[in-house]
């Protein structure tokens, strides 16, 4: 029921509008040839997308376009329905809060507890305190770390590491959860239950993307994959595999 | 800001200077040195300029009148004088308090054999300034006058303290400018460290959407609060050690006792203690901004 009313929300929040558009993108920096060469890519509300590809690819250039970390050289990108090339430097933050992210070494704030990390996503967004108790155990509890609110990060494993990262980037129901390399460091077993979770979050109406070298993940879980090459997107198919150069 | 987020961030300024113990105590540490010299060299200079003031103010210019100039007239002369801007004080001397002046600073013997008052004529005013260095335009406008014989005046002394006083002025601004540099110089050197650690965590707030305001403000407060203890101990040392150093230099110089007037701890702190906690919450305040203002355009 909750999970329904989470969609429909969404729904609202975004109608049938692009959550990602790049239109023609660009992307070079002062030395070296271009990390992204006129670049076209549609995501729509409710997708999991794996962007995958070779180190040097520009999956990581993308990434950063899409966080505004980095500004396009040439083409649009829009973001949640966020001009990315004009929005102003107030409204990053604003921006951001609709976007869960999770990086391959976890991020958390190493001097921070479980609970305040998570916390920490919610405070940002001005969470009554009363709302915020009743949220981060839920939120915990949903990635299996119930158990642990008050271990800090070096007394976890990086599978639970990881699960503190998701669930901080869940915490406040984006409605576009960013993964840069989820699995880079964990184990098969681990691995496959991030994935897991990341399925269901996208079952639950989040769009879900991943970047990802892990071919063995791309290939069993049968979602949209995007393939990046020197910068140019060179396939893009639904229900797709881990094109292998080797 | 919401209450609870006011009290998070005080909060986290308080935490973060004991997560980084060590760049806390360096950047306390460095800011103690600078306004410990700030706060010695501040009473050094604060004292001699009290001890030049009260050798100015014993600076007096003597006017002489005329023979024959009446009471009404020196009296309207007086009234001129005292008006005008560089003067503090005038004392008017009669002829006969000048001869009994006379008698008391030499042996009686000298006096003897005067019948009459051989100061008939050296009624006079003598004139204290309040601006030494003004001396010069006060002795020609007396001697512009008709009724006024002769001006005595210290032109040595005057030299000396004027001199004293615009090289006292120079040296001043030059250590406080040499000072500051080297404060600002260490200071940036330290925070800079100190942000460094905390250049990731920065990183992870700014992507989950904080705003600028919400990273900085516990870090600014963190540097308000090193600043503020920064400030606190050299002030608390000078405050116990001026008593003391001035008891022995007024011994080891016991000769220039007269001349070495020192100002009461309590006259100083009256400028020092706002000044310096002013500059040690300016520091730490300003430190932090600007150093973290270079790491937040994530």
């Amino acid at each position: 029921m909750a999970e329904k009313a989470v969609r429909k929300k969404r729904k609202r929040r975004n109608g049938d509008r692009d959550i990602i558009l790049l239109e023609h993108v660009s992307k070079s920096y002062e030395t070296g040839s271009p990390a992204l060469n006129d670049i076209s890519l549609r995501i729509k509300p409710g997708e999991f997308v794996f962007i995958v590809g070779d180190s040097g690819s520009g999956k990581s250039t993308m990434i950063k376009l899409l966080l505004r970390e980095l500004t396009a050289t040439e083409g649009n990108v829009k973001v949640l329905g966020y001009d990315l090339n004009r929005i102003r430097h107030r409204k990053i933050p604003e921006f951001r809060r609709n976007i869960g992210i999770v990086f391959q070494d976890f991020r958390l704030l190493k001097d921070r507890n479980v609970y305040e990390n998570v916390a920490f996503a919610q405070r940002i967004v001005l969470t009554p305190t009363k709302q915020m108790r009743k949220n981060v155990p839920a939120i915990l509890a949903s990635v299996g770390l119930a158990g642990k609110y008050k271990a800090k990060p070096k007394q976890l494993s990086g599978g639970e590491q990881q699960r503190v990262a998701l669930a901080r980037a869940l915490v406040n129901e984006p409605t576009l959860l960013l993964c840069d390399e989820p699995t880079g460091n964990l184990d098969p077993k681990n691995s496959w239950e991030i994935m897991n979770m990341l399925d269901e979050i996208n079952k639950s109406g989040t769009t879900v993307l991943v970047v990802t070298h892990n071919k063995e993940i791309v290939n069993q879980m049968e979602k949209r994959v995007v393939t990046l090459k020197k910068g140019v997107i060179i396939s893009d198919e639904e229900k797709g595999a881990y094109i292998d150069e080797d | 800001m919401r209450i609870s987020t006011f009290f998070y961030t005080i909060k986290q300024g308080f935490r973060n200077i004991f997560r980084n113990k060590l760049f806390s105590l360096a950047s306390i540490a460095t800011i103690t040195a600078c306004l410990f010299m700030f706060g010695i060299f501040y009473s050094v200079v604060v004292n001699l300029q009290s001890m030049v003031q009260n050798a100015e103010e014993g600076v007096c210019v003597t006017a002489f009148f005329e023979a024959g100039t009446d009471d009404l007239t020196m009296q309207e002369i007086g009234q001129k004088i005292a008006g005008r801007m560089e003067v503090s004080d005038v004392e008017y001397i009669s002829a006969d308090q000048a001869w009994e002046d006379w008698k008391a600073d030499y042996p009686p013997e000298y006096a003897e054999g005067f019948t009459e008052n051989p100061l008939e004529n050296c009624a006079n005013y003598r004139i204290y300034l309040s601006d030494v260095s003004m001396q010069d335009s006060l002795v020609t406008y007396l001697e512009s006058m008709p009724e006024i014989r002769k001006v005595n005046r210290s032109q040595l002394t005057a030299d000396v303290l004027t001199g004293f006083n615009s090289l006292l002025g120079y040296v001043s601004i030059g250590l406080i400018a040499i000072l500051l540099g080297v404060s600002v110089f260490l200071i940036s050197n330290t925070v800079t460290i100190g942000i460094n650690v905390r250049r990731e965590e920065i990183t992870i707030m700014k992507y989950i959407g904080a705003t600028d305001f919400f990273v900085r403000s516990p870090f600014v407060v963190e540097g308000i609060l090193i600043g503020l203890v920064g400030a606190g101990i050299p002030l608390a040392i000078i405050y116990f050690v001026y008593n003391k150093a001035v008891a022995y230099v007024l011994d080891r110089f016991s000769i220039l006792t007269n001349l070495l007037t020192f100002l009461p701890v309590k006259e100083i702190f009256h400028i020092l203690l706002p000044l310096s906690l002013g500059i040690g919450v300016g520091i730490g305040f300003l430190g932090s901004f600007i150093t973290v203002r270079k790491h937040l355009r994530v």
